[in-house]
């Protein structure tokens, strides 16, 4: 396993792009955050959750981390390099534990930077809105900061997975960014509250995101760290999904 | 010795037989074709999904005589008018307890009826848009803005509106026609008080009912019964929590309250762009199967083949983007004409109605939008040369867009700006409520209304689309393949 991380470690180091794309993701979530604080004005008592604006960026951040998690297996199958490493690491299973392992510490890297910028970013620009109290360090606000984090990991191991599965890094960026974008809007025409309601719980967006909130955390579909935990199990399947498949297909 | 000649006739090579290749190559990959039936079948399962279940709440509201969903409720002090006939009054004042509202609205109306939806026509002081006359719900002719006597006159069928400053010189506001046995008399509504904004996921419409009262004097009519004026509530028995006007007589003075409004219904059910929803997940099938088409040649070395026998790379990438258009055009064409025939028919009379002229331009629209971004898909595959990348681009810049503005993340002035200047602006060939300036509503991206005209917002994909074109052209003439 120490020898297949390594080598994972060297193949995710040695290219240029997914540095390129951890910077990105940083970057544009800082940055979508940075933007959103400063469209918001706040009169006071607009009772409006500041770290969730600060955390806009999760949307478009989400985006750049899945690219980063599909290219690492998706790369291989373009390039053939997928039958070299199987014949280095036979044990496809321990292959995919070193890849994800890899990529969601890479996707750290970037969460940590891009949700710290961001969380500087909406301290710095929203005082200037109209929004007064913001303590930086109650329990609320550091379980959104680090649950978002976890956030963009999730969905790293999710892509991973999707990646596997259908082994192409187009239809599997496609398909990833269709679960996270779609299902939203798809679920705003479902006509019924309760089953609305109920389907929101099973999004992998609209769960996951409930980490981000820290005002009327008890109107969501759901509660943050079981959202999370709803996010994870989606991650969990494509990661068996992927697992299996890669283990009864030829590469 | 003649050198080899092959005994098999020169192929042509013109722009025909380009996007022939070019079409046998998308044709030929049966996954492609299966995801593009997959997405035709997706829009169609959709509009099914989205159109069954819920209504609106409550009744269905009244219609005018075209059909148009209104709201019509005011204080109605009147007479009957059998034939022709006028009245004259003053507008001392128009007042409620927070000021009046824009457009509250008192004056004259003469109405076939007093049912709500009857025809109607009606010259009016408003709270600050001077004097007005409105008839048929949606049309509304500004008059002099300073004006305090109004007058409403019939003569045959034509309805004149007129109105002065001093009682003396009268001006004429409007026309319009009104036939047969009316009532005409004083009226007196006014919409809610209302702000909308939308942040975080949330639409705020914040409000409350306001009653306007209203004082007349100099009233004067001609041609109607010497009976009394009778004071009706039209169109309050909808809604039990509805403030309710009266009408109070001192010598010749009358003062009137009301609450409601004369004007078309802006939020009304569901809308019919709702059984297009499934054209989300097309549009992302399609970008995909555009990207796939450019970047599988360079993945493949197919696209060395296609340099070869086409060496003028423009021309390659000017058939691929017409094959693509066409055949995306042509299937999106089908799948939601299906999909807004079923959905309508599902939804019944729950819908806001929509023109034959709108929902053609819905079907059209939507299908020549997913064309475009297959062709952006395209030209965004050509600059990257890579899938994922060039996916992950088309997808974030035309549905995050949305997202953030529709599912109300970003406030109601940001999501506005973002839905002028990104791809999903194309969205707004969708609308299909009007935005009526003589109504206070929500005019915000949560509830449908898209800062640009439908085909407006349609030429912003189309620029970036030509953008990405150009540029891929220019790469793709450039660099080695």
């Amino acid at each position: 396993m120490r020898a297949a991380l390594h080598a994972e470690w060297t193949k995710l180091r040695t290219v240029s792009a997914p540095a390129w794309l951890v910077l990105a993701a940083a970057a544009a979530t800082v940055a979508l955050g940075a933007l959103a604080s400063r469209a918001v004005t706040c009169e006071p008592g607009c009772g409006l959750d500041a770290t969730k604006i600060s955390l806009t960026g999760l949307q478009l951040g989400q985006a750049v981390v899945a690219v980063l998690a599909v290219l690492a297996v998706g790369d291989e199958y373009r390039t053939g390099m997928i039958r070299t490493t199987l014949t280095a690491v036979p044990a496809r299973s321990t292959l995919l534990a070193a890849k994800a392992a890899v990529v969601a510490g890479a996707v750290l890297a970037a969460g940590v930077v891009g949700v710290g910028g961001a969380m500087v970013a909406g301290r710095l620009i929203l005082p200037g809105q109209g929004f007064a109290h913001l303590p930086a360090t109650d329990g609320a606000t550091l379980r959104a900061a680090v649950g978002s984090v976890l956030y963009l990991v999730l969905i790293a191991l999710l892509s991973l997975g999707v990646a596997t599965l259908v082994r192409d890094a187009a239809t599997a960026v496609g398909a990833v960014l269709g679960l996270l974008y779609l299902l939203p809007i798809l679920l705003m025409v479902v006509s019924d509250p309760d089953w609305q309601r109920r389907l929101r719980r099973l999004t992998p967006t609209e769960a996951g995101q409930a980490i981000s909130h820290t005002v009327g955390v008890d109107t969501l579909p759901i509660g943050p760290w079981s959202g999370l935990g709803v996010l994870a199990l989606w991650a969990l399947a494509a990661l068996l999904a992927g697992a299996a498949l890669l283990h009864h297909r030829d590469a | 010795m003649t050198p080899y000649r092959s005994a098999l006739p020169t192929g042509d090579d013109g722009f025909p037989a380009l996007l022939r290749a070019e079409l046998t190559k998308l044709r030929t990959v049966p996954g492609w074709v299966m995801a593009g039936a997959v997405a035709a079948a997706l829009i169609v399962g959709f509009a099914l999904l989205a159109s069954g279940g819920g209504h609106s709440r409550g009744g269905p509201p009244p219609r005018d005589a075209d059909g148009t969903p209104v709201v019509d409720r005011f204080t109605f002090v009147h007479r009957p008018l059998p034939a022709d006939g006028a009245v004259t009054v003053r507008v001392a004042s128009l007042t409620a307890p927070d000021g009046p509202e824009p457009w509250a609205k008192a004056g004259l109306v003469v109405k076939a009826g007093t049912s709500p939806g009857a025809a109607y026509a009606a010259v009016m002081v408003t709270g600050a848009h001077g004097v007005r006359m409105q008839h048929d719900f949606v049309d509304d002719v500004a008059g002099p803005a300073s004006a305090r006597w109004l007058r409403l006159a019939r003569a045959g069928d034509v309805v004149t509106a007129s109105a002065s400053t001093d009682g003396a010189t009268w001006s004429t506001v409007g026309t319009t026609r009104l036939a047969g046995p009316a009532e005409i008399g004083l009226f007196v509504t006014t919409p809610p008080h209302e702000t909308f904004d939308q942040f975080l996921g949330g639409t705020s419409a914040s409000g409350h009912p306001v009653l306007a009262t209203a004082v007349f004097d100099g009233l004067a009519a001609t041609g109607v019964p010497a009976s009394g004026w009778e004071t009706l509530a039209v169109g309050a028995g909808d809604d039990p929590r509805a403030l309710v006007g009266a009408a109070a007589w001192s010598g010749d003075t009358v003062t009137v309250t009301g609450a409601g409004d004369i004007a078309p219904a802006v939020e009304d059910g569901p809308g019919l762009e709702q059984t297009l929803v499934g054209g989300f997940v097309a549009l992302t099938v399609m970008v995909i199967l555009g990207v796939l088409f450019v970047t599988t040649e360079y993945r493949r070395g197919m696209l060395r083949t296609s340099l070869v026998a086409s060496p003028r790379r423009g021309r390659v990438l000017a058939a691929k983007s017409v094959v693509i258009a066409a055949v995306t055009f042509a299937g999106g064409l089908v799948a939601t004409a299906v999909a807004l025939l079923a959905g309508k028919g599902i939804m019944g009379d729950a819908v806001h109605p929509v023109s034959a002229l709108t929902q053609l331009r819905m079907v059209v629209g939507t299908a020549a939008l997913l064309a475009i971004a297959a062709v952006f898909g395209v030209a965004v595959g050509t600059i990257l040369r890579r899938g994922a990348g060039a996916v992950a681009a088309v997808v974030v810049l035309t549905t995050l867009p949305y997202i953030l503005s529709v599912s109300a993340v970003l406030p109601v002035v940001s999501a506005q700006w973002v839905l002028r200047v990104t791809p999903a602006a194309a969205f707004a060939v969708q609308q299909t409520v009007r935005e009526y300036p003589q109504v206070n509503a929500a005019y915000t991206p949560a509830f449908g209304f898209f800062p640009l005209p439908p085909w407006g917002g349609f030429a912003v994909l189309c620029a970036w689309t030509a953008a990405a074109l150009a540029v891929a052209a220019v790469l793709l003439r450039r660099r080695d393949a």
